[in-house]
């Protein structure tokens, strides 16, 4: 199964051209929907309202090369790393889920367009990897969906309660889930299960890309942005109002406040993070 | 000042909602996401906003310190064992503080109260409580003072 490219199977019953023509549809679709997104809800003015609100309470300019750092930081930490999430299960899950997906989708490209029929046959690699992507969504979405979501894990709500908002996560789980169904139905030969669960597949797919100006699919460009401007802010002294005087600070080490610390080791350790929140 | 959540800077991790003390901190159903579900029965104890570790809760500071148009902020830094403040006022007038929220690192400094002596017949009759702090005085005895409990004022504390 983990070797047989299931959409030059397809080419059998359905025209590579047509299974093409999806994936362009598919793409056009984030193309348009995010741009609706950005315009509809007006995320790009808030960000750079927010951006320029920043800069106007900023205590230092900072210049292209600082702000070359602080994309770099910005793009291995909060991006390639999901670093911003506080709960290692959660980040682990969203890594699971992110990484996935762009293997996923990646593969799915390459295998039809570059090969199509079974007569340009993919290297078993490349095959390995569609499958492997799949399974990496169906293993982090699982997970977040039943074992770490607060309000299922904390709250009590049921786990099969489904609103808009699920909208993503729901229709990614379920494209990999069908998808990874079809690819195993067609491979045992199960003729007409194999055409059902490739039809649930197109519909997930369908719903997951085309559904971008209602779920949460933009969240992978907004993100990184807001953290950007994030690190910005920390790094200019406006940190979103927050306050930024530290302990590190020689001249606050001099407060009378801080008398108490003053033979206190700079590192004090974890305090209520020592626990995960699970006692309500 | 009761309590409210910036829905877009929460992750939906549950910490407010651990340690809220009054339970009014709720995970929103349906964005799943923080919110106050109760302003009114807030207790004003600050757990949440301190415990958030995205810095996604903020309070709505009382008219009479800070007038509309303010921003009151905070930071609770375990590791370094530090709270810091910050109050923006709309006229742009800033006043920050820094203050020890720990002297020891966490959990190194657990009293052992298990091998602590019991009181005696003496302290049981009397009308302190066990470990009350020895400057409250229920005595006859003459009002305690700074200086009869040898301490100073110091520059900071009384301006």
């Amino acid at each position: 199964m983990f070797i047989i490219n299931p959409f030059a199977e397809l080419s059998a019953t359905i025209s590579p051209t047509l299974i093409q023509g999806f994936v362009w549809a598919m793409i056009l679709c984030v193309v348009v929907g995010t741009l609706f997104d950005i315009i509809h809800k007006r995320s790009a003015a808030y960000f750079f309202e927010n951006m320029r609100n920043a800069e106007a309470d900023a205590d230092k300019q900072i210049d292209g090369r600082e702000k070359l750092s602080i994309a770099v930081q910005t793009a291995v930490n909060d991006v390639a790393l999901s670093g911003e999430f506080c709960n290692e299960r959660r980040r682990i899950a969203h890594l699971l889920g992110m990484y996935g997906f762009i293997i996923y989708v990646v593969m799915t490209a390459v295998l039809v367009f570059a090969y199509p029929t079974p007569a340009t046959p993919a290297p078993g690699a490349f095959v390995a990897l569609w499958y492997i992507g799949a399974l990496m969504i169906c293993v982090g979405g699982y997970w977040f969906w039943f074992f770490i979501r607060a309000d299922v894990a904390a709250e009590g709500s049921s786990p099969f309660r489904l609103m808009r908002a699920d909208l993503f996560v729901v229709s990614l789980v379920l494209s990999a889930t069908f998808g990874l169904l079809w690819a195993w139905l067609q491979t045992a030969g199960a003729a007409g299960w194999d055409m059902v669960f490739l039809g649930l597949y197109l519909i997930a797919t369908t719903v997951l890309f085309a559904g971008v100006p209602w779920s949460k699919f933009s969240h992978m460009f907004f993100k990184p942005a807001a953290a950007f401007a994030k690190r910005i802010s920390k790094a200019n002294g406006s940190a979103d109002n927050l306050p930024t005087l530290s302990r590190d600070d020689p001249e606050q080490q001099k407060r009378h406040s801080m008398e108490l610390l003053r033979d206190a080791p700079m590192q004090m350790g974890l305090g209520i993070k020592r626990e995960a929140p699970r006692h309500y | 000042m009761p309590t409210f959540v910036y829905m877009t800077r929460c992750d939906g991790c549950g910490h407010c909602v651990d340690i809220c003390p009054s339970d009014i901190m709720h995970i929103d159903k349906t964005y799943r996401r923080a919110y106050n579900i109760e302003p009114n029965m807030c207790w004003e104890c600050y757990s949440c906003v301190k415990a958030c570790p995205q810095n996604a809760i903020d309070v709505r500071g009382y008219a009479d310190f800070a007038p509309l148009g303010h921003s009151v902020r905070v930071n609770r830094d375990e590791e370094k064992g530090t709270i810091a403040w910050k109050i923006k006022f709309r006229n742009g007038t800033e006043k920050n503080f820094l203050s020890p929220i720990t002297t020891k690192p966490w959990g190194q400094a657990i009293p052992q109260l298990a091998d602590v002596a019991g009181p005696s017949q003496d302290m049981r009759d009397s009308q302190l409580l066990y470990n009350e702090p020895k400057y409250i005085r229920m005595d006859e005895g003459g009002l305690h003072t700074l200086e009869s409990n040898g301490l100073k004022l110091k520059k900071g504390v009384y301006y």
